[in-house]
Formats: structure tokens, sequence, C-alpha cells
């Protein structure tokens, strides 16, 4: 069992503010990550949680107990971290029994702890070695051997899988999220990666600035984004910005004529489209409903294409599209057609969703 | 304009190339630096008369007379025994004292930490000597005079500026997540330290033990003014005793002085790999 509730959380190094004001609840059970870009705050909120930084101001409660004061090893919280931080001058055994030992635990116990966890992660042949005479894949996992044998109730993941190569990155992100069903125990993961926070999250907390700018699962995230930021964090190719002057129904762009949008909801004059690579296609330069650009380069990929154009005001789009239409060559007028049904609206000043608000 | 007749001799660098030069002058310096020891060794083999008349023959290495005159009817084995004490006791005193507080100063931050390191930098620029009237003053009064407490608390002082400037660097570059991940697993600051800290420093607290190792031992000055019972004297100031007035037995004094050397030598090369891999330590990653 293990709920934490964040309430006002702020941290201040020294006079900048890292972290204002963050409020968040996490179910027990929950794979919670937290995604954002560098500097977001986002490991910070993880250290707070594990107590190896005070609070500035603000509350956690974990499981009904205020947090204030408890030393990180009796949170019940354990730690994988980014760089795995093995000790370098004990085996894998060792390591693994460091904290299960600090824990009073008699020698049968932690025996057993460390059998059940290197059973559960393939490290059985490598207890005796060292740290330096294993493999990036192979340090990750026992840094989580060694999270395992504390048996906490919350596992706390900073950016554990930025040091592998792309290929074991997927295995291993597919191993964590095997191990969150099997164990059960609530874990929070870190990562500046949105494929990872999609691919692993139960719900994804969009972090920016030492804000949260969004909490929910990846779907809501990816079709409900709650501003212009978290639109473009999360998808991949990125969604595009269109800006946009509203005049009734007509959406215009400067040097691209406008658009009719008739189900368009209630916003201000300035509107900011955001448009997913999906959510819109190429036509040729006399189809109806679009925005003329100019086509630039095509990404082929086999199965389909991603094209990207340029719009009279600069901006740059990105939309995915048959492998016919690279057949387009550079500086070839075309016309970019959303599909209205899978539009998002922003304002943009505030970069506010207007369907949410 | 004729480039006929124009030829050019090979410099040095030209013949052996840079690597080569190198070697030349590393060789050309070890035999400097062997020179006076090979003799030492050698002159520990032979009599008196064999060193004035053939100082660089071969001498005949069975003889071993010399080194059992040293050992048997010399106090050459107390004063053995005196360098063991004062060194060892000194070594352990620092390396703990200066190991504590350069934790201290690399990983806590407090007020005045800086300023504490410049003060034990500060310790590195004093020539001890000059304070050797206070310091003879202090030891009178506080009544170890004539004891090897003089000398250990002198060099543990003398020593304490560069093991804390050693240990502080190396201290720092060791990462701050495995205090954490330590912290984690819920140990106190004191078993970071022990069990996960100091393992890690063994590099540096070679290099500490071993630069602060040979000018203790090899100490003459302290020991010269501190020390007068004959049974307290340290190795490098009882062998002076060797020295008479009126005759020399050059042979057994040779042979003393090897044995001197032997043990800092041996544990040097015992110890080099370690040494080489803490003054390289952190510059390939």
């Amino acid at each position: 069992m293990a709920q934490l509730s964040l309430r006002g959380v702020r941290k201040n190094f020294k006079n900048v503010e890292v972290l204002q004001g963050i409020d968040l609840d996490i179910r027990d059970r929950e794979l919670i990550v937290f995604v954002g870009p560098s500097g977001c705050g986002k490991s910070t909120l993880l250290r707070l949680i594990a107590g190896l930084d005070p609070m500035t101001a603000g509350e956690f409660v974990l499981n009904g107990k205020s947090m204030q004061g408890v030393a990180p090893s009796k949170r019940d919280i354990a730690m994988v971290f980014q760089s795995y931080a093995l000790y370098p001058h004990m085996n894998v055994y060792d390591n693994m029994a460091f904290g299960a030992r600090l824990m009073g635990l008699s020698k049968a116990e932690v025996q057993a702890r460390i059998d059940e966890a290197a059973g559960m992660l393939q490290l059985e042949p490598l207890l005796d070695r060292k740290p330096r005479e294993l493999s990036g894949g192979q340090r990750q996992r026992v840094a989580i051997g060694r999270a395992l044998a504390r048996k906490p109730s919350v596992f706390l993941l900073d950016e554990p899988l930025s040091n592998l190569d792309a290929a074991l990155r997927s295995d291993v992100r597919l191993e964590i999220a095997k191990l969150h069903r099997k164990i059960g125990a609530t874990m929070i993961y870190v990562t500046h990666d949105q494929v990872e926070a999609m691919t692993l999250a139960d719900r994804i907390v969009v972090m920016r600035g030492g804000l949260i700018e969004q909490v929910g699962t990846p779907r809501e995230l990816y079709e409900t984004p709650a501003n212009a930021f978290v639109g473009t964090f999360i998808g991949s190719p990125r969604m595009s910005l269109l800006e946009t002057t509203r005049d009734g129904p007509h959406f215009g762009i400067e040097g691209s004529g406008s658009i009719a949008l008739p189900g368009a909801p209630e916003t201000g004059q300035k509107v900011t489209l955001g448009l997913r690579p999906d959510a819109m296609h190429l036509g040729l330069a006399d189809a109806p409903d679009g925005f003329d650009a100019e086509f630039e380069y095509a990404e082929y990929l086999g199965n389909e294409a991603y094209l990207y154009a340029r719009l009279g005001d600069g901006t740059r789009v990105s939309l995915k599209g048959d492998t016919a239409s690279c057949a387009h060559q550079p500086g070839d007028t075309v016309r970019i057609c959303p599909d209205p049904a899978q539009l998002h609206y922003f304002d943009t000043e505030t970069g506010r969703s207007f369907r949410s608000a | 304009m004729s480039n006929t007749g124009t030829y050019e001799k090979p410099g040095l660098l030209g013949t052996f190339g840079r690597d080569g030069l190198m070697q030349i002058i590393l060789i050309a310096n070890t035999i400097v630096m062997l020179f006076p020891i090979i003799i030492m060794v050698m002159s520990g083999f032979k009599s008196n008369v064999e060193i004035f008349q053939s100082p660089f023959s071969i001498p005949d290495f069975t003889d071993i007379s010399n080194f059992v005159a040293m050992a048997t009817q010399t106090s050459f084995l107390r004063y053995l025994m005196n360098s063991f004490i004062v060194t060892g006791a000194s070594i352990l005193l620092l390396l703990t004292l200066g190991t504590m507080a350069a934790y201290a100063i690399a990983r806590y931050d407090f007020f005045g930490s800086s300023f504490i390191l410049l003060f034990f930098m500060a310790g590195l620029m004093v020539p001890l000597k000059l304070a050797i009237i206070p310091l003879f003053i202090l030891f009178r009064d506080l009544g170890i005079l004539n004891s090897h407490w003089a000398l250990i608390s002198v060099y543990t002082a003398m020593g304490l500026p560069s093991t804390v400037f050693i240990m502080t660097g190396f201290i720092r570059t060791l990462p701050r997540e495995l205090e954490d991940a330590a912290r984690m697993d819920g140990a106190s600051e004191l078993r970071i330290m022990w069990s996960v800290m100091i393992p890690l420093c063994r590099p540096a607290l070679v290099i500490a033990g071993i630069y602060n190792l040979v000018p203790i031992w090899n100490d003459f000055f302290f020991p010269l003014v501190f020390i007068q019972d004959d049974a307290l004297k340290t190795l490098p100031q009882g062998m002076t005793t060797f020295i008479g007035e009126f005759s020399t037995n050059w042979g057994v004094m040779f042979a003393g002085l090897t044995l001197a050397a032997a043990p800092i030598t041996i544990l040097y090369i015992v110890l080099s790999k370690q040494f080489i891999n803490g003054m390289t330590a952190g510059a390939v990653k």
C-alpha cells in the first residue's frame, strides 16, 4: 500500500525557485511518469520525495503520515539512480545486500530476498562480479535489484534508461513494465523522453519550469492536451502550431490565406491551431480548405513518409503522408488541409486549450 | 639556384626519432639515479680496504659478514624498530586524521569549510624547522621530550596539510549519488564514510601515505633535536653513531644503509601500481 500526496511543494536553491508549488496525488500501485524538458524540476521533485533534499515549503504525505523530517531510509522508498550508483568495491551480492542488511534482517532473510530479486532479474550468474565487470544493461538490473531487495512500497527511478544504448533501452523498458505488474508497487519514473513516458505510464505528469502542466493518462494527454506545451511535448513527430487570426469562422495565416472551420469552439481573435502530423494532409495547390505552403522535403520511411512544408509566415509543419507524396519537389506550392475533427485550439497568448477551458 | 650539395646531416632527433630520444634521456636518468644506490649496496659487501682500493668492483655477494655485524654488534635492530614505531604511528595517525578532516571539508557544506581547507594549505608553506625552538620548549613543558611522542606529533602535524590536500581533492571527485544511494539504503553518516567512501579512497590513501612515508622514514633533523636516549634513536640518527671520530667501518655502515633503505623501497615497489593508478585516477574516464 502506498498513497502519496504532495501539497504545495516548493524548492529553492539559493534564489532560484526550482519547484513553484506542486500539488499531486499518486495512487497505490500506480506507475506514474514525470516528464518534461531538462531543468523542469522533475528530478528535484523525485529527490524531495526520496528525502535526499529538504523541501523549502509544502507537505509530503505517504500513507497518511507526514514525511517531514523522516530519514530517507525510514520512508519505505527505494531509488534507482541515473548513474546506477553501484558501490564499486562490492560485488553484486553485497551491493544488493547492503540495504537489506542495514534493515536489520537476519542473514537467511537477506539471502532469501536477494535470491528472489536475482531470480526476477536474471542476476544469478553475476552475483560474484564487481560492477566494473558488468555491461550497462547488467548494471541497470543490479541497480533495480538493489532497490527490490529492500522491498519498498514506492520505487523511484531517475532516468534509468538514459545511459543505455537504443536497442537495450526498449528491452529494459519492457522489463520495468513487467516488473511493475509483478511486484505491484507504486513506481515514480522520471524521464525526459516522451516515448518512454507514453509506453510505460499509467499516468503522466508533464512538468515545465517547476510547475505541473498537466496530469493524465497517455491517451488524455495526447487527445486533450491542456495547453500548447503539452501538445507539442507529447507525440512524435511534434504537433505543429499554426498561429492564426480569427475572423468569424475563418482562420487566417499571413501569406497562406485562410480556411473556414465552422465547428470551432469559442475563442479569442488570436488562435493557435495545434495539428498532429496525421491531423492534416497535403493537397495540391488548388485543393479547397487549405493553407498555402511551400514544400520543403520528405522523409521516406518505407511504409509511410513524413513531409515538411513551410507556411507563408515561416512556420514549418510536419505531416504524415503516403509514400506517393514524396514525389513533390522542394519549392513546389502545396496546400495544408487540416482535418477539423482532430484540431486543437490554443490561446496564442496563454497557450491554454480552448477545449479544456 | 641549385640544391646540389645541400646534404643535410640528420640530427639526433632524425636518427633516433622523438620516442627514441626520450628513451635515451630516461635511460641516462635511470643510470644517474641508480648509481649511488648500486654503490651503496655493493659497498655493503666489501671491507674498508676494498671500498677504497676498488670502489667500482663487483664484490663477493656471498660474504654477508658486514650485515651480520650490523645486526649483532650494533643497536641497528633497535634503531630499525624505533623507526618502524615512529613512522608507522605517524602514518596511521595522519591518514586517519587527514582523511576525516578531508571528508568533512569535501562532503559537507558548512560555514568556514573553505577557510579550514586554506588553513591546512597554509601548513604546506610553513617551514616547520623554523619553529624548532618553540617546539622544543612546548615538548619540554609537555614532558614528551626525548620520547617517541615528540617525533610522532611533529610528523603527524607535518603530514596533515598534504594529506588533507590530496584526500580532499580525491573525495570531491567521488560521485555524490553513491552517498545518496547509501543514504537511501539506510546507512548512517559514519557508515557511509567507512563502508562506501573510504574503500574508494584507497588510491589516494596510498599516495598520501607514500608521499609522507619517505620523508618521515629518512628524517634526521627532528630526532637529532628531540631524542637523546640511544635506545630511542631512529635509523638515520642512529647510523651517525657508526661514524667514528678516528675510524669508521664503511662496509658495515653501507650494509646498514642498505638495510635501512630496503623496507621503504620494497613497500614502494609493492604499492607502485596503486600509486600510479592513484596519480592518474580520473585522468581517463
